[in-house]
């Protein structure tokens, strides 16, 4: 029993975090596709049918290129700041259930390595941290457009977070719960919460647009300004490992969205399929759905990135807290009227 | 003052009504004209396989031309090098030997004929300097390479091929 | 298991709050403060109190940290730009800093080991029993604390708007 509990989460750990590795990687392939389609171009497409292969080329190149750390950078906060920054991408996704319990051979077993029940405020410290390895990196480069870089994601991120915890307030005050296994299994069907919290959801997806350092709240890294910004210094796989935690973190909070507000794996019919395929194939079809919502996402992050153009500096602050925080708390109170008014009547 | 021609429009900026504050129509206009991009004909050509036509007057690489018994028509005069405005062109005159007339039209012929190609801006004046009609820039696009000094271009690169008839 | 466990991570928030003390670089000794705060979040896992844990991790190591090391990382701290200490100063230091030493160890010895604490409620650190305590029991001091907090947040503000009226 206990080993093979043991054996079951780390099959889960380890295919998820190759799904996500994996995911990062071929996103780096689509983003240069879906740019190049956007601006009727083709894209890459020598390597491998179709550029299939360009990841690997990329990330070979990344390997084979010269290490530089500049002479007069902090060194062991130098190669922290890359390291911290690819661990925390990876660690959000421990709490995100990918599907109901899977039956094989006898053994329920949870598609969610682990159902704390503070799911949603984990995955909400986890990406507060993630700015730590962008201030890290930037600080130890001894640069002054890095420590720019470095500024500015830590004010944007701190910034964007509180309108992002608001409008996860009032979705909790709808789910009566903070494990993300709950929130995902109150959404059956098609009770999706963007259904209830349009407006939270809203302010939760420019939040997280913001808390991922995409267009247009790419600030730290605008190369028209700050060259690189925070990773002005890096150069080979540490640069690569920066790239790589932004598409993580892309793909993590694309789950997120998914999970809280478009129902995780849930969908419409869903209990027709299940009993259609069973306690097995049924419960994967809904992962894949998921999978579909995030890819959804992930393009649709892709997709502003190429028509919305960057903020100014002090748009960013104005919408953020001028904006942002005040429509979040309004989101709160009205929820909170709503959940009153209907338990009355 | 009063506009002569007419053609002065005074841009009127009003106040943001509340729709267009919000920005998200706005925001979601351009999303729908770029995600319209996605299905419009791609414009790129695939170079190595497919090349673009030159234009007419396109300037490319210098050849050096021959005439029509094959003799090399430069007479050294130096005239391309006088005009060039980058100085990429350097020469060595030499006097034609008897037995060589098959080989170089005029009395004197240019023994080294240097052009630098990264110093060349392809402007076509040593073109028109040209009094024998020997030099065009009607070749193709310089070709990259890692050193600077194979960038100089001697004869063996710029004179054109012997054409059989 | 458990035990050994505290003891292991009490000794690194020790070690790692002595550095904070001890790094000559101020954003060093915040990096360590980090590790400390974790180290904290880390404790409030072992007694079960996994609200703490989180709002500890997101306010102090997400929030409250980021604007030290964002502060710190402005102001430009170097051997140069450090005042002179004169030797009075340094006297006193070290006679304050041996004072508290003394009361130290003098307190060391009345130190007697106590029982381990055992919990009486396991699951009190979980969010519902916590929320339930905080809004029936401790609601006074809960909304006076808000309060608190408000009143520090209006005068943030007036601190930073009077700058340009005294400037015009």
């Amino acid at each position: 029993m206990e080993l093979a509990f043991i054996i079951e989460k780390f099959v889960l750990i380890t295919v998820i975090f190759a799904l996500s590795l994996v995911v990062a990687m071929y996103s780096t392939l689509a983003e240069r596709k879906i740019a190049a389609f956007l601006q009727d171009r083709v894209g890459p497409n020598r390597a491998g049918p179709g550029g299939l292969f360009q990841p690997l080329a990329d990330g070979a190149k990344m390997f084979f290129k010269e290490e530089i750390i500049p002479e007069q950078a902090s060194k062991f906060l130098f190669v922290a700041g890359p390291s911290l920054a690819i661990l925390t991408a990876c660690i959000g996704s421990a709490v995100i259930p990918w599907g109901e319990a899977v039956v094989i051979a006898g053994r329920m077993i949870d598609l969610q390595v682990t159902d704390i029940n503070v799911g949603i405020l984990y995955i909400f410290g986890v990406v507060s941290l993630g700015v730590y390895g962008v201030m890290i990196g930037g600080w130890a480069s001894n640069n002054k457009f890095s420590l720019m870089g470095a500024i500015r994601a830590a004010s944007q991120n701190i910034s964007y977070e509180i309108p992002m915890g608001l409008s996860i307030i009032a979705l909790l005050l709808l789910t009566n719960t903070l494990s993300l296994k709950e929130i995902t299994a109150q959404q059956h069907g098609w009770h999706w919460n963007v259904l209830y919290q349009p407006l939270g959801f809203l302010v939760f997806l420019v939040c997280s647009f913001a808390e991922t350092n995409r267009t247009p709240f790419d600030l730290p890294e605008c190369e028209t300004e700050l060259v690189g910004g925070y990773h002005t210094e890096y150069s080979s796989m540490k640069l690569g490992f920066y790239l790589f935690a932004e598409y993580i973190n892309m793909f993590i909070s694309s789950a997120v969205m998914a999970t809280l507000y478009f129902g995780g794996y849930n969908y419409p019919g869903m209990d027709w399929v299940n009993s259609l395929l069973g306690p097995l194939w049924g419960p994967l079809v809904g992962m894949m759905v998921l999978l579909l919502k995030i890819f959804v996402f992930i393009f649709f992050f892709m997709w502003v990135r190429w028509t919305v153009p960057r903020f100014r500096y002090d748009q960013l602050m104005n919408l953020g807290w001028k904006v942002l925080i005040p429509l979040a708390i309004a989101n709160i109170v009205i929820t909170g009227i709503w959940i009153t008014v209907v338990d009355k009547l | 003052m009063k506009s002569l021609t007419n053609k002065k429009k005074v841009l009127e900026q009003k106040p943001m009504s509340f729709w267009e504050r919000l920005y998200l129509p706005a925001i979601f206009r351009g999303m729908a004209i770029t995600f319209m991009h996605m299905f419009k004909k791609k414009e790129t050509v695939f170079y190595p396989e497919v090349k673009r036509e030159f234009s007419e007057n396109w300037r490319g690489l210098h050849s050096l031309k021959r005439d029509e018994q094959g003799r090399e028509r430069c007479t050294a005069c130096g005239l391309c090098a006088l005009a060039c405005p980058a100085e990429a062109i350097t020469m060595t005159a030499a006097e034609r030997k008897k037995g060589e007339e098959h080989l170089y039209r005029e009395e004197k012929y240019a023994a080294v004929y240097e052009i630098n190609m990264l110093r060349c801006i392809f402007c076509g004046l040593c073109e028109e300097a040209c009094p024998k009609e020997a030099i065009y820039l009607d070749g193709n696009i310089v070709e990259s390479n890692y050193l600077r000094q194979n960038f100089i271009y001697g004869k063996d690169k710029l004179v054109e091929q012997l054409f059989k008839v | 298991m458990s035990i050994s466990l505290f003891y292991f991570i009490a000794f690194l928030s020790i070690f790692f709050s002595l550095l904070v003390i001890f790094a000559k670089n101020p954003v060093h000794s915040i990096l360590y403060l980090i590790i400390t705060f974790f180290t904290f979040t880390m404790q409030y896992i072992l007694l079960n109190a996994q609200f703490l844990a989180i709002v500890n991790f997101i306010v102090y190591m997400g929030a409250i940290l980021v604007l030290f090391l964002f502060v710190l990382m402005l102001l430009n701290l170097n051997k140069e730009s450090e005042p002179l200490k004169s030797n009075l100063l340094k006297t006193i230091g070290v006679i304050a800093g041996m004072c508290l030493l003394v009361t130290l160890i003098g307190s060391t010895k009345s130190l007697q080991l106590s029982n381990p604490i055992v919990l009486q409620a396991q699951n009190l650190g979980l969010v519902k029993n916590l929320g339930k305590v905080l809004f029936s029991e401790f609601l006074l001091p809960f909304e006076i604390s808000s309060i608190l907090l408000l009143s520090a947040m209006v005068g943030a503000v007036l601190l930073a708007k009077r700058e340009p009226k005294d400037a015009s």
